[in-house]
């Protein structure tokens, strides 16, 4: 074991940064040993935002979890509702009808797209440029509308069913969103521009805190943290799920693996995610939004209100819930911040024995302080940024 | 039957055991005394390069198999090919440890802090067992199926040093 508490030689001191503190983004603390501005050592402490998500979850029912699943990384719900719901189908083996399939990637790809927006956006401010912030936070202001109108919440929208999704795209929403990508391009554009040629920025980013992609691969990157690294491993390509094998996409890769690249790689998957949505739209297929499965989904309102049938299969689900059978399944998404893993254990009630979150954000905290170490304090503000750490994930 | 798999249970005959997995998946079970050198094996010689995942199971109750009480699961995959594989290991109910991987993946540093405090199991040779998701002072291990959910504990002291001697390990 370590001693706790190590001395400190007199011309060093030991700051504090969090865990409630502007750059952290959410609670997370860290420590720091630092000689002038120079780390020399750090530690990272979690747990602050640990709600007991994975013990909430033994207590409800499967799908009485999706909300909880949702408060996960709260900057992308819709991935996280769907994602959840395709872990439960996994254990049951059922899958989602090939609409849902569809909207599932629409709704996932939105997703990450704001999620890369809040992130660079955040990022971009921890390092002086606030206009950045406007343009990219105007965008995603206008996407939160489109949410709204699709599942009738903004930031935890509940969509997600087990066997498909809650309710179809609304009548010209597919419209309306390709006007919104279009301005989101060109403020991605603009704000790409601007920093591109920007010395000050450049200066603060550019060969900050890399991480090399040993340690990425023995931290368990995934996602952007890990394609920065000129590691070009993507779900969504390795092993497709919803029908992603039938858009055509690229998976950007950079090969720094510094604060730069993992900036730049999220505005190009912006794009590459632009291009999946106008896809999805253009080949949209017919068909319902959710499996009839008496075991698993709820009849249509209409049924239940004119049919005794219809009422006791509504009845009959609600209170005895889903029952998949016994064993141990993982699941894992291409989230935006890489691969979202559920572990279920199931003994073939209603309620999960146990589940286990694999969150992205976890492995790429767990790395930190072997990226922050030799740097100064002002760097590792920047990296922590881009990392897009979202602490109701590491900590669940 | 994979490959990789193949390799594993020529290497190792009986001392993995294949088990029945739902989805198509892959899964093994080791004893606790194997455990390293057979996800070693899987790092360096299978492939299987990434640690993905610690998942403790506490099986208190549960209507088959509940003894031993917990069991570990390793989920590993590999970067380059995509395959998955999990490695169910049994904790004995009398020592409740399990050997630590630290020294393999800078991953199981965090992860098996995670297992020790929610499930109360040691990995031995971890050079900084603390807690990590619950406060320092947390009485019990929360994800265990005896801890009632509505046990509050009011602690708000914070631990004043974080920093550890070897920079590996924090």
């Amino acid at each position: 074991m370590s001693t706790r508490v190590p001395p400190i030689p007199a011309e060093r001191f030991v700051l504090n940064i969090g865990p409630s503190h502007p750059v952290t983004h959410g609670t997370l603390r860290i420590q720091i040993e630092a000689e002038g501005e120079t780390i020399v050592r750090s530690a990272c402490e979690i747990g602050y935002l640990h709600r007991g998500f994975e013990k909430e979850a033994e207590r409800v029912y499967w799908e009485q979890v999706t909300p909880y699943a949702e408060r996960l990384n709260y900057c992308s719900s819709l991935h996280n509702s769907v994602a959840w719901c395709h872990a439960v189908e996994t254990l049951l083996g059922v899958r989602a009808p090939p609409r849902a399939q569809a909207l599932r990637v629409l709704a996932s790809e939105i997703a990450r797209i704001m999620d890369h927006l809040v992130c660079l956006a955040a990022n971009i401010l921890d390092v002086g440029a606030l206009s950045c912030w406007w343009y990219l936070y105007n965008v995603r202001e206008r996407l939160y509308d489109l949410v709204e109108d699709l599942c009738g919440h903004r930031l935890m929208v509940t969509w997600g069913r087990v066997g498909g999704v809650a309710t179809d795209l609304p009548e010209g929403w597919g419209e309306r969103l390709l006007v919104v990508l279009r301005e989101a391009g060109e403020a991605v554009g603009e704000v790409r521009e601007m920093l591109s040629s920007n010395r000050i920025f450049l200066d603060r980013v550019e060969g900050v805190c890399v991480i090399s992609p040993k340690d990425a691969i023995a931290h368990g990157f995934t996602g952007p943290c890990l394609r920065a690294c000129g590691l070009p491993r993507d779900l969504r390509k390795d092993e497709p799920y919803w029908g992603y094998e039938r858009y055509a996409f690229d998976v950007p890769v950079r090969s720094h693996g510094d604060t730069l690249d993992r900036m730049w790689i999220r505005f190009d998957e912006i794009e590459a995610s632009t291009q999946i949505v106008r896809q999805v739209i253009e080949s949209l297929p017919s068909g319902p939004v959710i499996l009839d499965d008496p075991g698993i989904t709820l009849p249509a309102r209409e049924e239940v209100q004119s049919t005794m049938e219809g009422l006791i299969r509504h009845f009959k689900r609600i209170m005895h819930g889903i029952h998949p059978p016994r064993g141990v399944v993982y699941s894992a998404t291409e989230a935006p911040n890489g691969e979202l893993g559920f572990t279920l254990v199931s003994d073939g009630g209603p309620r999960p024995w146990r589940v286990k979150v694999r969150s992205p954000s976890f492995a790429h905290f767990s790395a930190f302080p072997r990226m922050i170490n030799g740097s100064m304090i002002a760097d590792a503000v920047a990296a922590l940024g881009s990392l897009n750490v979202v602490a109701g994930e590491l900590d669940r | 039957m994979d490959a990789p798999l193949d390799r594993l249970l020529a290497r190792f005959e009986e001392r993995v055991r294949v088990l029945p997995a739902l989805a198509g998946q892959t899964a093994v079970e080791v004893a606790p005394a194997d455990l390293v050198e057979v996800v070693a094996f899987l790092r360096d010689e299978a492939g299987f390069d990434v640690l993905l995942d610690l998942v403790g199971v506490d099986r208190l109750g549960h209507p088959e198999a509940p003894t031993p009480r917990f069991e570990v699961l390793y989920h590993l995959k590999s970067l380059a090919g995509g395959a998955r594989v999990r490695v169910h290991v049994p904790v004995p109910d009398d020592t409740l440890e399990l050997p630590s991987c630290w020294r393999l993946w800078h991953a199981a540093n965090w992860l098996e802090r995670e297992v020790w405090d929610l499930f109360g199991i040691r990995f031995a040779g971890h050079p900084n067992l603390c807690r990590i998701l619950c406060h320092h002072r947390f009485e019990g291990h929360a994800l265990r199926r005896d801890y009632p959910i509505g046990r509050r504990q009011r602690l708000d002291a914070p631990e004043a040093f974080l920093l550890t001697d070897d920079p590996e390990w924090a």
